[in-house]
């Protein structure tokens, strides 16, 4: 579904991700760790298109096309949905003016017809359900005085609305209590579908007991420096990071 | 000779030959202004950018300009006017048409509605009603170092009179539309008085329509009485060319627990600048002045806002939003007084502006003079580009970049939109707002009115 080879991009002229291969086929779940400025988030906005970004090598693959010549608009309306570490607020602009636009782009991308007001909003009102979301957080605008907490939810309500092939979740558990992340983790494992791919970007294991990858990747420095299953997220989470450090510092 | 001085002495000269064809339609009560206020014009000229007030906006070109109509319309304008239908269907209100500043003068000049209620032309009302003109007319015109308002006074013919009597309400709001059509360039002034007295309400929407390229320039004076616990809406819609000029010099005076709004949305037009004098007279008033407007090409908009807090626990609230695209230029300057026993004042002041161009530009001024010391006060401006992350945000979701800032402008204007108080107007609104943003013309579809 996804392969991204020898990957270098960077954010005003500093190198930040020094070479990344990754292959996601369908239905797999991969979390990505890594300490604080590995590259990350970096990885996460060069996938959605974040323009801040420059490539300076390698390709990427999304279902046969080269990701990396796509808008961004159009990379979600081919499947990828980036969860936001940080959701914006966006004043003025209704959550349901914002989810109606973007479903219906994503409609007409697919050939099917707008859907109508109130099938539009049934839609909502079941997705809503199933993230727990307050009911009147869809009629503010977009993320506008919503809590940590809310915006969060509001990322899992959105990818709900629009159903991706491939959800990159940018430290969704970041600032989340016990029981957001309880609800945050349950909305993604129930959108989980045979064909479609995550990659969930943590820092922390604790999200892992709720979504269970299939492959845990190490991110330090702009490499991923380490590759292997879920018992990987434990041992870090037991050792922290330090022995990755010393081990890549040791190599070179 | 100085250009101030030779733009001034010929509205001098324009005064002190035709009085007689002035005065001639007026009372002698209203006539009775006339000499003490072309004296002050005198003294003051037409602004300058010398002038603190006018700093940001030049009136020069527009002044020093032969215009080839000053006085009253042709009759087949009046036809016109009498034809004009405003096509916003949901909107039901009492309409008025005045014509190059007149009210018609065909279909009987006063209107007079369930409760007492009358609207129609100022001029008559002043013959039949002189004990209400008497009362009202010229007393809170109050800015004597705007040499234009005194123009206005001195020259002014008509203009249109709402008088809502205690406790009364029309069923719908007034629509005044000021339709300025002529073959000729023409120069406009007319003055509106609307008095809604102890515990009556009333909203009025003023729309400025243009529905000729000639150059049009308009000097308007309106004055609102906002007697005790009365309540008060004022929705001002302008949608005028590229040449024509407007400026409007609006005074509202409120008197204890009374509850005013006044809404400014200007689509479209040359040169805008629009005076809004709010005082708030008696204790416990509240204000609230809102103000959006959309400018693009060499297009001028100026916002001069003034909240008089002559009473104590009063509250007022400005909102003034810009979108510039273009060349275009815009200021903002809001002044909030608050007189030294006005304890318990809540004043806050608002102004945010986009730039959509490097060559765009936007000047803001706040001005707060406060002489009381249990007062809340706040002011915050902006003037800024639209927020890329929230830009990028809405593409990760699908909608293509031309949709996403357009939804973005639109959300921007909305949070003055929303206060509209009527609640037709304000879906109308919202259309023509969509519709200018996205570079259409923004007339209101089936209008004869070609405003753009």
């Amino acid at each position: 579904m996804l392969s991204i080879k020898n990957l270098e991009a960077g954010i005003n002229g500093k190198m930040i991700l020094k070479g990344i291969s990754l292959e996601v086929k369908a239905g797999e779940i991969h979390a990505i760790m890594g300490p604080n400025g590995s590259g990350k988030s970096t990885l996460a906005a060069v996938l959605a298109g974040r323009d801040t970004v420059e490539i300076r090598g390698g390709s990427v693959t999304y279902m046969g096309n080269d990701l990396l010549q796509m808008a961004p608009e159009d990379r979600s309306k081919e499947g990828i949905f980036l969860g936001f570490q940080y959701p914006i607020e966006i004043p003025g602009v209704s959550m349901v003016n914002f989810m109606k636009t973007a479903v219906n782009e994503h409609r007409k991308h697919k050939g099917l017809p707008q859907l109508s007001a109130s099938d539009f909003l049934k839609l909502m009102r079941e997705k809503k359900e199933m993230v727990e979301i307050d009911s009147k957080l869809a009629n503010r605008s977009v993320n506008e005085g919503f809590s940590g907490g809310e915006k969060k939810k509001n990322e899992i309500f959105q990818m709900a609305m629009l159903e991706p092939k491939l959800a990159i979740l940018d430290e969704t558990d970041s600032g989340l209590d016990i029981d957001a992340l309880r609800i945050v983790a349950n909305g993604v494992n129930r959108l989980r579908r045979p064909d479609n791919s995550s990659i969930v970007i943590t820092h922390y294991q604790r999200l892992l007991d709720y979504i269970v990858p299939d492959v845990v990747h190490v991110l330090y420095d702009g490499r991923i420096v380490k590759t292997a299953g879920k018992e990987l997220a434990l041992e870090l989470e037991e050792k922290g990071y330090d022995w990755i450090r010393k081990e890549v510092d040791n190599q070179n | 000779m100085n250009g101030k001085s030779e733009v001034s002495e010929f509205f001098s000269r324009l005064y002190a030959e035709n009085i007689g064809r002035i005065a001639e339609g007026s009372t002698p009560f209203i006539n009775s202004f006339r000499k003490e206020a072309i004296e002050k014009f005198n003294l003051l000229g037409v602004p300058t950018k010398k002038m603190e007030s006018y700093r940001y906006t030049n009136l020069e070109s527009f002044f020093r300009h032969d215009y080839q109509s000053y006085f009253i319309p042709d009759v087949s304008h009046f036809r016109k006017a009498e034809d004009f239908r405003c096509d916003v269907t949901d909107l039901d209100t009492h309409g008025i048409v005045l014509m190059n500043g007149f009210y018609p003068t065909i279909n009987g000049k006063l209107r007079e509605l369930q409760g007492g209620i009358i609207i129609g032309s100022l001029n008559e009302a002043a013959r039949k009603y002189p004990e209400l003109i008497e009362k009202h007319y010229g007393r809170y015109a109050g800015n004597d170092s705007d040499g234009l308002i005194h123009l206005n006074t001195a020259m002014v013919s008509d203009g249109v009179f709402i008088y809502v009597p205690r406790g009364a309400a029309p069923a719908k709001p007034v629509q005044i539309v000021n339709l300025v059509d002529s073959d000729q360039d023409t120069f406009n002034q007319h003055r509106n008085l609307i008095i809604v007295e102890e515990n009556a309400r009333c909203a009025v929407i003023i729309c400025d329509h243009t529905l000729s390229p000639q150059r049009f320039l308009t000097n308007a004076v309106s004055e609102v009485y906002a007697g005790e616990n009365s309540s008060f809406d004022l929705i001002r819609v302008q949608n005028e060319h590229n040449n024509a000029c407007k400026i409007t010099h609006t005074f509202i005076h409120q008197e204890r627990n009374s509850n005013v709004t006044s809404s400014i949305i200007t689509l479209h037009g040359g040169l805008v600048r629009n005076n809004t004098y709010h005082r708030l007279n008696g204790e416990r008033a509240d204000c609230s002045s809102y103000g959006l407007f959309l400018a693009d090409k060499w297009q001028h908009v100026d916002n001069f806002v003034s909240v008089d807090h002559a009473s104590p626990n009063c509250t007022s609230n400005q909102l003034f939003k810009g979108v510039l695209d273009d060349v275009s230029t815009g200021a903002f300057n809001g002044r909030i007084y608050v007189a030294p026993d006005a304890q318990g004042t809540i004043a806050y002041q608002k102004n945010n502006n986009i730039l959509l161009t490097d060559e765009a530009r936007m000047d803001t001024k706040p001005q707060l003079e406060i002489y009381a010391d249990d007062v809340k006060c706040s002011h915050g401006a902006t003037v800024g580009q639209l927020d890329n992350n929230a830009l990028f945000y809405m593409q990760s979701r699908g909608i293509d970049k031309r949709q996403a800032l357009l939804m973005l402008m639109f959300g921007f204007a909305h949070e003055v939109i929303q206060n509209l108080k009527v609640e037709a107007l304000r879906e109308r609104i919202d259309g023509l707002v969509m519709q200018r943003l996205r570079g259409e013309l923004s007339q209101c579809a089936s209008c004869m009115v070609k405003c753009v």
